[in-house]
């Protein structure tokens, strides 16, 4: 029994070391992975099936990773894509946002029935950010018709902003909430979970909840203009602003996902930036790799792949900026 | 508050464990029907709207020239097309992306119920702000 665990046990480790070394080549460098740099220009030279299936293996190595690095899949589907990929970026924000939709989704009902995703919290700010997030998808779709570089540089800063707000900014597992203000009161946003680690039924309240919902603003129109879903931002300002447990922001964020990317991802699609024959395989690919990164959750290390990711969305960010600015520098 | 009314806090509301049911059945069956279809897409039982060289051929352009190019629709236009391989996709991104506005329909009979008029007024708005959203009259007249 014992020499089958050590067995089980080599060979994880081997797997994790095999993993990590493709996940490096891959997303530092998807062109030395796929050599989809030269393909670009000639991509008519492939069979129709070929992006297809480099996309759906490149998407699950990114659903891999984006559980490991604890980040929503859009963050980073739009930049590397849209880096690296012969798709139009009007294309690549459509089935990002399909991508990040379709995560969501599929993490909701495990959230809601652990009671983690708060309703009372979601509600008030989902509607907020799903209203602005049209706005943003629409504003988007129309700077990218003005010019579509005036998006790649858009997207490129806020990019290389996400990558820093991820290096520097420390959550707080459980913030100090004195006094719950006014409108935190007058909505009941409040409530009780049961921490599995030390047993015990935690209570919560927010404060600064109207700083909080101007911030969703912004967060509805960043996610809805660049297909990003926007994990990164709500974590932050549930935690960190509004005072809501870690647990419950990472949980209600991810469920806010499903209903602010809704709104966006209609305007997308019913201005056909969806092309099926490539957001398919970016869908599933994603959801099997999100999958395949839960059950390695308990063998990785979560904050070397952190690291890792930073790494790629700050090259990504410059990329972007590379690309919109018409530099070149970085190919 | 004391332990048993904190338990009975922590625990969600009947129609959160519905909506949780229904989003479940929704997305595994969305990606049933999205495997199917994109069989049937890329094995070719049906015929595309667009060709898969056309496809390719104009993936690099904007949305606008692409739709241009490719004779395809925009706004709800792709309701029409559900005969052809490529639309016949777009049921399960649309089971995907419609499932919410029916998960905040099962809440709101649960908030009337409790008097909480707050909650009931936020569900009524973003079923009204999904549905607007997904009418297709915001921002799909410009090609």
């Amino acid at each position: 029994m014992c020499g089958v665990l050590t067995m089980v046990e080599v060979f994880l480790r081997r797997v994790r070391f095999l993993l990590a070394w493709v996940l490096g080549l891959a997303l530092s460098h998807p062109q030395a992975a796929f050599a989809v740099h030269d393909v670009t220009r000639a991509e008519s030279a492939h069979a129709w099936w070929f992006w297809p299936i480099i996309l759906f293996f490149f998407c699950f190595v990114l659903g891999v990773i984006a559980v490991l690095a604890g980040v929503g899949g859009g963050v980073l589907f739009v930049p590397l894509v849209s880096g690296f990929f012969p798709f139009h970026i009007d294309f690549v924000r459509g089935a990002g946002l399909m991508v990040a939709l379709a995560g969501a989704l599929a993490a909701g009902p495990g959230l809601l029935r652990r009671n983690l995703a708060s309703l009372r919290l979601a509600l008030p700010v989902s509607l907020v950010a799903s209203a602005c997030s049209i706005g943003g998808a629409m504003l988007g779709l129309y700077l990218s018709r003005l010019n579509p570089n005036l998006i790649q540089v858009c997207l490129g800063a806020t990019i290389f902003g996400i990558s820093l707000l991820l290096l520097f900014s420390k959550n707080t597992d459980k913030p100090v909430v004195n006094k719950q203000d006014a409108i935190g009161l007058a909505l009941g946003i409040s409530g009780v979970y049961r921490d599995q680690a030390t047993k015990e039924l935690v209570e919560w309240k927010t404060h600064r909840t109207l700083f909080g919902l101007i911030l969703f603003i912004f967060i509805g129109v960043l996610a809805g203009m660049f297909g990003l879903g926007a994990g990164w931002a709500n974590v932050p300002v549930l935690n960190l602003v509004m005072g809501v447990p870690l647990k419950i922001s990472v949980a209600t964020s991810k469920f806010l996902l499903s209903i602010t990317d809704t709104s966006a991802a209609w305007i997308y699609v019913n201005n056909g930036c969806v092309i099926p024959l490539m957001a398919i395989p970016s869908i599933v690919g994603l959801m099997f790799g999100s999958l395949v990164g839960v059950r390695l959750l308990a063998v990785a290390k979560p904050k070397f792949i952190r690291y890792m990711v930073i790494g790629v969305l700050m090259f990504s960010g410059l990329k972007a900026l590379d690309k919109g600015l018409g530099l070149r520098i970085l190919g | 508050m004391t332990d048993k009314r904190l338990s009975e806090a922590a625990r969600p509301m009947p129609e959160q464990i519905t909506y949780a049911n229904l989003l479940f059945l929704a997305v595994w069956v969305s990606i049933l029907i999205m495997f199917i279809t994109y069989f049937i897409y890329v094995t070719g039982i049906m015929e595309p709207h667009v060709p898969m060289e056309a496809v390719l051929q104009n993936w690099n352009l904007s949305v606008h020239d692409y739709l241009h190019n490719t004779d395809s629709p925009h706004g709800l236009g792709w309701l029409r097309l559900l005969n052809t391989g490529d639309y016949l996709n777009y049921v399960g991104l649309a089971i995907l992306a419609l499932i919410t506005i029916l998960c905040y329909l099962v809440l709101l009979p649960g908030y009337i119920r409790r008097k909480d008029r707050i909650y009931a007024l936020i569900c009524v708005l973003e079923v009204l702000v999904l549905s607007v959203a997904a009418s297709g009259i915001l921002g799909a007249g410009g090609h």
